[in-house]
Parts: structure tokens; C-alpha cells; sequence
């Protein structure tokens, strides 16, 4: 299948306008002894049926989390996406334009991005958002790069309770750029052991990170943490789940400087873990050192409203080695699913689905807790999102359950020996029913009344 | 304009309704309660539609017509790949799920590294990093751990002077100097200037092949040797690897790393800003460093590898935009290597053909033949007190898309075009003359390219005052 239109006759009229015999005469800049011999040895091309075949064929090859009762998390959750976000992120006038640099005709996606600051500010309680990062990890590390701009400190402090794919992408980034990394423990009820972090807090600390709630599902005295890094004079980066944001006290009310997060819970499919959306914003005051395109309402030259993108100068285009960053092309069609999500969702809605997951997940919690042999090793409050101890080890249960059609969670022994091999990692969204709820439990108890 | 959704917004009003909770609880239990409501908008279905379908009428995109920014490579969107990308298979998937639940992600993931690898001729690939710059960022994350290995301290790392901002500010965040390298009077690195600028202090020469002003390297040969003489790496932005495929393997040449952009030179669509994939490619010295997981194809079949000592770790938290590779192994698939060969045929002789009907009326600086795109100035049309901005906004009044502008630097009043192999001969003829009829106006009637655009949703806008009193959140309380 070739998508190019031009013919023979069409190409060799054009290569007459163009003053050449053949094609070969326009590649005369190549050194013949460069050029590939022969053709690349590639699989031969299929027809759209045979290739859509293929691809379904690949498809059917996985075991989708969707199509289960999925209660995997730590970051990318199941959840019920409304028909809206579909359709308009499929709409080929915003999927297939790109970044809008002739603003007058690219008003539809300026203003989408508009609306998602500005969304985005209203969920996390800051001044500014910018148009979108790649993912939640690395929206991190480069809140952590703007914490050490701003602070001239290369040293940063992180919950050893944060996802540990958060920690490795920070320490790529830490590493390359000579930034140490701090790991601050837990205690046993799963918060952030406050003593260590005011012992570990120094004057060359630029920047705690709090992750609210944290990767264990504890919801963390974010406040008290936040108070305890400014008086030492560093900068908080808080890391939440925009969804708790809408029960627990955003990064707004207890004075984050920078809030970044996943956006994925916004209405994108799980996708393998990708593509996603890290999303990041700031009070005023840091404005100039956010990484990312900016996008500002303004008026043309008659006086009507229109939307441009601003703030350029902080940007690699213009500031080349002095930007605040290098990031170019981000997740915008991610940021318009984002929008129109929480446009679906609205007030009420929004709300719903974080007091169905936290609803669920409790109710949940209390089942498994008690099943004999099960416990929840962490006293402290979640949100939708909690460590069980199991009976037995979480793989050999994950397996098992796996094969009665409920995905049990993220065992935890690979990434925290110390929680042992016998814990796992069990999210529950608003899309859990009663009866999947029971299944798992059932199948914990032993009783296959499940299946 | 268009109202925001805020002012659209009426409580009470709902798109969208969860199903009724079968789990209800008395109380929420929780400390730090939010206190505030979140004040997001209120709409129905209808009209929530209605809002999107007004916006999207006001964007120009590849549906519509020609979209020839310069190095973006704006192709036609094959509508089979977005088919298969939206299936359950490949949406549905955690990345935490067993490998054995996924095997045909993860082959889907095998089978595009060994395509790109083919293709560039390179040992190796990543497809964690999510866009180019991001690629960019990895491939230098690799250049300093294959150093920092071999106890070499090297401090610099060589970009012409006509590479994209993201080039030096990626090496600046892996703590690299950037140093500028001038181009010739030929828009190309002169190997002798270059071989006083390479020492042992380099550690890498990062080039854009074809560069940006769409030229070939004619002395690449003599540039790499250059560079692997005194033990430092090439970099290829491969931005223009539309015009190089089943040409000219990078790793045939020498090149020790490189990025490729899945949204530009394999068909995904750029989503008006992302989500893009920049795959790194890398010579078989530096795959020990790659980033972990790896895809390892077993005899039980497809894998996630964690076990690389050398590597730099991760930089992204799971395998990439996987949804991405879904659509560019497709595009792989339906092309075939023939056929990735005659979309660089296609590309190069779509745009020497735009060049050869514009230069009469824009100053080349650089002549040809050049490869995928190339670069015009507006200079000549100064004397009539007309720039580059205001031929492409007057472009936007013929209903067109504007190349890129004022990019590469090293043009005054640059008019950067790249047309792309999908578009048929009467789409760029239309394209041609339009900017030929708007080279005619500069002269007789030089206002209405001041003016332009006229027939736009907006015209042209303050963005000075923007920059100045930035209003980048819409205000709250709008009842």
C-alpha cells in the first residue's frame, strides 16, 4: 500500500521542470560508495485489508487489564472514558495539525490548550499551567530542574514512597546532570517519616517532593511536609493524582511551587503506558523558569479575542543552550483529551469519580482485610489505592487470579524488598463493580465462587 | 471568537454520568480534605460538542490542505493506522500486566526496532523517548555514560549553526557545552574548518542530515572520520530521515546515534503538538548503555529485559508512546522497503520540483539540488518594505499553510518548505502559485500582505502584549 499520488507521468514531468534526465542526477550530493546497494530488507508491504488483519492479529495476541477486573495502578488506572473524549480526540483537524505557529488558523487547538491551563490550575489549585509534558516521571524531572535552577543547589529530596518509575527517570536525569538525589523513608504507617526529612533537609537542598498520595495510596500530610521544606528554604514539588485532587487539599492550599502529575486518569486509554500526559503548574512568581509552551489569551488587531503562544523567550527556539528546557513537541492531543474529560465530568461528576474510587477501594480494603492470613500493613489513610499483604506470594496470586479473570494488583517485592514478596499493590477505581469487588475476595478466601 | 467552555458552563449540566455506586460509603475519612470547590464547567453533551466541533472548524491541519513546515514533515495520516491503534488489544493493555498478557505489544515493539534498525542501519533501538527532543536528550544521556565508562572527561559537544534550538539545549541538560559550528558560503560544515575545532576534549559532533536547509553533507565521509580520529561520537538528528531512507543507512556511515521521529518521517499524526515518539538508535558500542527494559525476543517468546548494568536507566517511566509505535509499524508494514525508497524519491522530487517553480521568484542562498526540503528568503522582497511573516500570512489568506519561518537562523527572512512525498503534483503547483501571485502582490500592492490575513478566524495578533501581561489561566468565578 503506497499513500503517494504522483505517477510516472506526473514524476517525469516534474523531473523535466526540474532540469534533470533522471532522479539519480538530484542525489549527485551523496557519494555514490554511501548509498544503500540493493533494498532494504524489510517484509513485504500489505494491502489495507491484510495489514489491518496483521495488526489484529497482534492485538489479539494481548490480554488487555480493560477487558478484566483490573486492579492495577501505581500510576496508569482503569477507568470509565466518556464517548466525548473519544470523538473529539479523533476529529482529524485537531490530530492532524500540529504545533500551532500560525496561530490564525490554529485558533481551535490555542484555545483548547487555553482551556486546559486553565483546568488544570483549577484541579491543583496553582496560577499557571503550561500545555502539556510527556508523562508524569518526566514532568517530575523537570520540576526538579527548574527546583535547581531556581535554587542553584543540586540536591533534591524524594519519598522513597514514590513510584519507583519516578525514581529511576529522576535518577537518568539527576545523574546527567550531577544532581543528587536524596530517598527519604517511610514509617510504618506507609507516611513519609517526618523526623528524617527535617534531619535530611539542609541549606543546599533545593527541592522536597511530595507525592500525594503517595505510591502506596497513603494520603501524606502534604502541609506539614510542604511547611517543614520552605522554613529550610527549599522549593515543594508536589506530585499528585489530579483525580485526588478532587477530595484531598490540592497543591494550591498548602503552597506547592511547582504540582506535576499523570494525566492519564484524564480520560486516555492505559495504552501500555503510553502515550500519556504529564501536566505541570506553578505560582506566578516561577513563571519565567517553566519549561514547556505556554499559551496566553490576547486580542488581534481589531480589537477580537484570540489566543497565541507566549513566553518564547524561556524556550529552546529562541534560548537554544540557556532554555529552560529542550522540550519541543509534547502531548498536546493528551492535554485536549484532559479538557474535554473534565468538561464531560464537570463539578459533580469529577468529584463522583473520586469518591466512587475512594468509596470502592475502602469497601474493598475492608473485605480482603478480612480474609484470614490478609492484613494491610499501612495504618495510614488512602485514597484509592492500597498495599495488602497476602497469604501467599503475590505473583503465585496474581497468576491465579490472573486466570479467573481479575488482575490483582502490582506485587511489590521487586521494587520494596522490604515489604516482602507476600505484598501487592491494589488500586480500585470508580469502575470496579460490587460483584468484582466479591470475586476478589472470594478468590483470596479460597472460594472459587468467582469463576 | 468562541466563547471558553467556562462561560458556557451552567450548573447542573452534564455530558457524561457515572454508573450509579454499588458501594456506597456513610463518610469520607480523610485528613486535608479539599475545602474549595474545583470549578470546572458545567455542559451537556450537545453542547459540549458543540464547543469542540466550533474549535476544531478553526484549525488548518493535513486534512486540509498542504502543510509544508520546513524539518516537521506534515504527511498524510494513513486513516488504517488509526483504525488499528484504537483497538481494545492495544488500549487496554497496563503496562504492569504480565509479559505474557502482552505478547503482541511486545511484539509489535521487537519487530519495529528491527525494522528501524534496518532502515538507519543502526544496531540497536530504544522507543522510550517520547518526541525528538526527547531522543535527542537520550542519545546525549548515552554519549556521556559511554565516556564516563571509559574514564574519559569530555566537555563539548559540536552543533552547526544551523540546528534546531533543541540540539544545544539538550546537550546543556546532560552538562555538555555546546559549541557552534559555522557553516560554509555552501550551507555546509567545511571538514577543514571542522578538524580545527574537533580534540580530544569533544565529545560528540551533532549533526541534522540532510541539515536543515535540506542539504546533504557531501563531505559526511571526511566529517565523520574527523570526529572518530579524535575519539568522539556522531550524533544524526534524523528530523530528515523522509529524504534518506533506502538511500543512505546512517549507520553505514559512521553515525554512532542517532534519534528518529516516528510523527514526522512514519506517518503518526503530530496531534497539534504531540504525542510524538523519538526512538534512539545507537552503534553496537553504545547498546550496553541503552535504557532499560529491553524487548528480548526467547524461546517462550517476547520479554521485558531489566538487566543491563551499563545502561543509563530509564527515561520514561514505561516502554514509550506505545500507541504511537502501533501506528508507525503499520505504516512500516503497508510500505515495505521499495516503498520507503520511493517515499524518499518522492519527498526529494516533490521538493526540488516546488524549488524550481519559486526560485525565480525568492532569493535561494544555498543553490541545490537540494534533498526532502529546502530554504527561500523573502529578502528580495524588502525593498518593498515586505518580510517572510507577511508572505505567509498573506499564504493563509489563499487558504494554505505557511512553511516554517525565520528558521534556520543563518537565512535572513527564511522561508523553510517542506512539501512531503503524499502530496500530489497539483497540490504543490497550487502551492506555487499562490507564493509566486504573493511575490507579484509584494510589489504592486505590498499592503495587502501587511493587512493579511483577512479571511482567517482572527487576524493577526498582539503577541507582544501577551508576552508582556500574559493571561495564561482563564479566571475563575465566572458566574
Amino acid at each position: 500500500m503506497s499513500y503517494i499520488q504522483n505517477t510516472d507521468a506526473d514524476r517525469a514531468e516534474m523531473l523535466g521542470a526540474i532540469g534533470v534526465r533522471s532522479f539519480d542526477e538530484l542525489l549527485e550530493p551523496i557519494p555514490e560508495a554511501l548509498r544503500v546497494k540493493g533494498v532494504l530488507a524489510l517484509d513485504p508491504p500489505l494491502a489495507e485489508a491484510a495489514l489491518a488483519a496483521h495488526l489484529g492479529a497482534l492485538a489479539g495476541r494481548n490480554r488487555p487489564a480493560a477487558g478484566a477486573a483490573s486492579f492495577l495502578g501505581g500510576g496508569i488506572y482503569d477507568r470509565h472514558i466518556p464517548a466525548l473524549v473519544r470523538y473529539v480526540a479523533s476529529r482529524s483537524e485537531f490530530y492532524t495539525s500540529y504545533t500551532p505557529y500560525q496561530a490564525e488558523v490554529s485558533q481551535g487547538t490555542l484555545q483548547a490548550i487555553y482551556e486546559y491551563q486553565s483546568l488544570v490550575c483549577r484541579v491543583t489549585g496553582m496560577d499557571v499551567a503550561n500545555a502539556s509534558m510527556y508523562d508524569g516521571a518526566t514532568a517530575l524531572a523537570e520540576a526538579m530542574l527548574m527546583a535547581v535552577a531556581i535554587k542553584g543547589a543540586p540536591r533534591i529530596l524524594v519519598p522513597r514512597a514514590l513510584s519507583p518509575r519516578y525514581r529511576a527517570v529522576l535518577a537518568s536525569y539527576a545523574a546527567a546532570r550531577g544532581i543528587s538525589v536524596v530517598e527519604i523513608p517511610h514509617g510504618a504507617d506507609g507516611l513519609l517519616d517526618g523526623a528524617r526529612l527535617e534531619s535530611s533537609l539542609g541549606e543546599k537542598t533545593a527541592a522536597l517532593v511530595v507525592a500525594q498520595p503517595n505510591y502506596f495510596g497513603v494520603v501524606e500530610n502534604a502541609g506539614e511536609l510542604a511547611a517543614l521544606a520552605r522554613a529550610k528554604g527549599a522549593v515543594v514539588i508536589a506530585c499528585v493524582d489530579p483525580v485526588s485532587c478532587a477530595l484531598i487539599a490540592p497543591p494550591g492550599e498548602y503552597g506547592a511551587d511547582v504540582a506535576v502529575g499523570e494525566g492519564q486518569s484524564l480520560g486516555l486509554p492505559q495504552s501500555y503506558g503510553g502515550p500519556l500526559l504529564g501536566f505541570m503548574a506553578t505560582r506566578k512568581e516561577h513563571v519565567r523558569r517553566m519549561p514547556g509552551r505556554l499559551v496566553s489569551g490576547t486580542v488581534d488587531i481589531d480589537g477580537k479575542r484570540g489566543y497565541v503562544m507566549t513566553l518564547q523567550t524561556r524556550e529552546q527556539h529562541i534560548r537554544r543552550e540557556k532554555a529552560t528546557s529542550n522540550i519541543c513537541t509534547n502531548e498536546a492531543l493528551c492535554a485536549l483529551s484532559a479538557a474535554v474529560y473534565l468538561a464531560a465530568l464537570g463539578e459533580k461528576g469529577f468529584r463522583e469519580v473520586a469518591e466512587q474510587s475512594y468509596a470502592k477501594s475502602h469497601a474493598l480494603a475492608g473485605m480482603l482485610a478480612g480474609v484470614r492470613g490478609a492484613r494491610l500493613p499501612f495504618g495510614g489513610p488512602f485514597f484509592q489505592e492500597f498495599v495488602l499483604e497476602l497469604p501467599e506470594a503475590a505473583a503465585a496470586f496474581a497468576a491465579r487470579a490472573s486466570a479467573a479473570g481479575i488482575l490483582p494488583g502490582i506485587p511489590l517485592g521487586a521494587d520494596f524488598p522490604e515489604l516482602g514478596e507476600r505484598a501487592i499493590l491494589v488500586a480500585v477505581t470508580e469502575k470496579r463493580t460490587r460483584s468484582e469487588l466479591e470475586r476478589y475476595r472470594d478468590l483470596l478466601a479460597g472460594k472459587e465462587a468467582g469463576r | 471568537m468562541s466563547a471558553t467552555i467556562f462561560e458556557k458552563s451552567k450548573a447542573g449540566r452534564r455530558a457524561y454520568r457515572l454508573p450509579e455506586n454499588d458501594c456506597p460509603v456513610e463518610r469520607i475519612d480523610l485528613p486535608h480534605l479539599r475545602t474549595s470547590a474545583l470549578g470546572l464547567p458545567e455542559i451537556g453533551e450537545q453542547d459540549a460538542v458543540r464547543h469542540y466541533v466550533e474549535l476544531a472548524a478553526k484549525n488548518y491541519h493535513v486534512d486540509k490542505g498542504i502543510y509544508p513546515l520546513g524539518s516537521c514533515t506534515m504527511k498524510y495520516n494513513p486513516l488504517v493506522n488509526e483504525e488499528a491503534a484504537r483497538l481494545d488489544g492495544f488500549t487496554g493493555l497496563h503496562p504492569a500486566q504480565d509479559d505474557a498478557d502482552a505478547q503482541g505489544a511486545l511484539e509489535l515493539m521487537y519487530r519495529l526496532e528491527r525494522s528501524l534498525s534496518e532502515i538507519t542501519g543502526m544496531s540497536a533501538f530504544t522507543l522510550q523517548p517520547a518526541a525528538g527532543a526527547h531522543g535527542e536528550l537520550t542519545g546525549i544521556m548515552l554519549a556521556r555514560a559511554y565516556f564516563l565508562d571509559r574514564g574519559e572527561k569530555r566537555a563539548t559537544v559540536l552543533i552547526p549553526d544551523s540546528a534546531h534550538g533543541t540540539n544545544p539545549a539538550s546537550v546543556a541538560i546532560c552538562g555538555f557545552k555546546p559549541k557552534t559550528v559555522s557553516s560554509n558560503e555552501r550551507g555546509l560544515i567545511d571538514p577543514a574548518a571542522l578538524e580545527k575545532e574537533v580534540t580530544e576534549e569533544t565529545a560528540a559532533l551533532m549533526l541534522t542530515l540532510p541539515n536543515t536547509l535540506g542539504l546533504f553533507e557531501r563531505d559526511i565521509h571526511e566529517i565523520v572520520r574527523i570526529v572518530h580520529a579524535k575519539g568522539g561520537l556522531v550524533y544524526m538528528d534524523g528530523a530528515n530521515l523522509n529524504a534518506l531512507m533506502g538511500i543512505v543507512r546512517p549507520g553505514d556511515i559512521g553515525v554512532d546515534v542517532m534519534h528518529v521521529n516516528l510523527h514526522k518521517t512514519f506517518s503518526t499524526p503530530h496531534g497539534g503538538g504531540g504525542p510524538g515518539s523519538g526512538p534512539v538508535g545507537v552503534a553496537p558500542r553504545l547498546a550496553p548503555f541503552l535504557p532499560v527494559p529491553r524487548v528480548v525476543a526467547g524461546p517462550d517468546g517476547y520479554r521485558l529485559d531489566d538487566a543491563a548494568p551499563k545502561s543509563i536507566g530509564r527515561v520514561h517511566p514505561y516502554c514509550g508512546n506505545f500507541n504511537v509505535f502501533v501506528k508507525a509499524y503499520a505504516y512500516i508494514r503497508a510500505t515495505g522497503g521499495e516503498g520507503l525508497r520511493e517515499v524518499s524519491r518522492n519527498a526529494i522530487i516533490n521538493a526540488n520540483y516546488l524549488l524550481s517553480r519559486l526560485r525565480g521568484f525568492y532569493d535561494l542562498k544555498y543553490p541545490g539540488p537540494c534533498m526532502h526540503e529546502f530554504v527561500l528568503s523573502a529578502r528580495n522582497l524588502k525593498r518593498y518594505d515586505v518580510r517572510a511573516t507577511d508572505v505567509v500570512k498573506r499564504l493563509l489568506d489563499y487558504g494554505l499553510h505557511a512553511p516554517t519561518v525565520y528558521f534556520p537562523l543563518i537565512v535572513e527572512e527564511a522561508l523553510m518548505i517542506e512539501p512531503v512525498e503524499t502530496e500530489s503534483k497539483e497540490t504543490l503547483d497550487r502551492f506555487a502559485d499562490a507564493l509566486a501571485a504573493i511575490a507579484g502582490e509584494a510589489e504592486r500592492s505590498p499592503d495587502k500582505l501587511h493587512e493579511a490575513p483577512v479571511t482567517t478566524p482572527v487576524r493577526r495578533l498582539d503577541e507582544a502584549n501577551a508576552a508582556r501581561c500574559p493571561d495564561l489561566c482563564c479566571p475563575g468565578d465566572l458566574d
